[in-house]
């Protein structure tokens, strides 16, 4: 078992930061490319929302925090910002509060696709938490779609 | 991110590489639609994601902008070359139904 906590700006530019940390804490996994791609995707996703929903572009912190359990990783992704009024509408794929700047609405489809486990818990005016986790050396299922 | 482009007969050519998030994207976009805006007579743009080792959902968002910008001058548009990680949310999101992969 490992932990590691994470803290930093709400500001796009640390995104990168953000996702490539969250992978190289996973690396000791052996995770496939493609686990560590969907592992930096679902990251990529929920930070942007904590920056474009959550602060809406105001100053606030982000908070991530991972463990490694087995070959699992758990991934916690938390804002204190505005929070989710109806989080069973913003799960939806394709709804966004925001469609005047080019959101697609897939942020949370893309998160429950390419992690094994995802949930969300918010509070208006608290904040928002996502938990993920993902367990590598599965065979991947070929995707439909 | 960066944005190169060419000509080619009636298509115009859009090449994406690095890593396409929301802290990139505004850059690749007023330069995208510039491009757009000066080959307006051009019967179609094909976007060559081969160099686009990242990507996200701001990336949908994207691509369908400038698929509206394009479909006012009359353009298709078409999609190139995907790396596994933008194929995948590509093929989640139903994107290539209005501009095919080729």
């Amino acid at each position: 078992m490992n932990e590691m906590i994470l803290k930093f700006p709400a500001r796009s530019e640390n995104e990168v930061f953000a996702r490539n940390a969250v992978a190289a804490f996973a690396l000791p996994l052996n995770p496939s490319l493609t686990e560590l791609s969907d592992v930096k995707t679902a990251v990529s996703e929920a930070v942007t929302n904590c920056i474009v929903h959550g602060y809406r572009g105001k100053a606030g912190w982000i908070t991530i925090t991972c463990r490694t359990v087995g070959c699992k990783l758990f991934v916690e992704i938390r804002d204190e910002g505005r929070g989710i009024e109806d989080i069973r509408q913003a799960l939806q794929p394709f709804f966004t509060t925001l469609p005047s700047e080019e959101r697609s609405g897939m942020g949370f489809t893309i998160m429950q696709t390419f992690m094994s486990d995802f949930s969300v818990e918010s509070t208006v005016d608290a904040g928002t938490k996502v938990m993920m986790s993902k367990e590598f050396g599965i065979r991947e299922q070929r995707d439909a779609g | 991110m960066k944005l190169q482009w060419g000509r080619r007969g009636d298509n115009l050519y859009i090449y994406l590489s690095g890593e396409l998030d929301e802290h990139s994207v505004a850059g690749v976009r007023g330069e995208a639609d510039k491009l757009i805006d000066e080959n307006a007579g051009l019967s179609r743009a094909v976007f060559n994601l081969a160099g686009l080792k990242f990507m996200d959902s701001t990336g949908i968002g994207f691509l369908i902008g400038r698929y509206k910008r394009l479909k006012k001058y009359g353009m298709g548009m078409y999609l190139e070359s995907p790396e596994d990680n933008a194929d995948k949310i590509l093929s989640l999101s139903g994107l290539y139904s209005l501009m095919p992969k080729i």
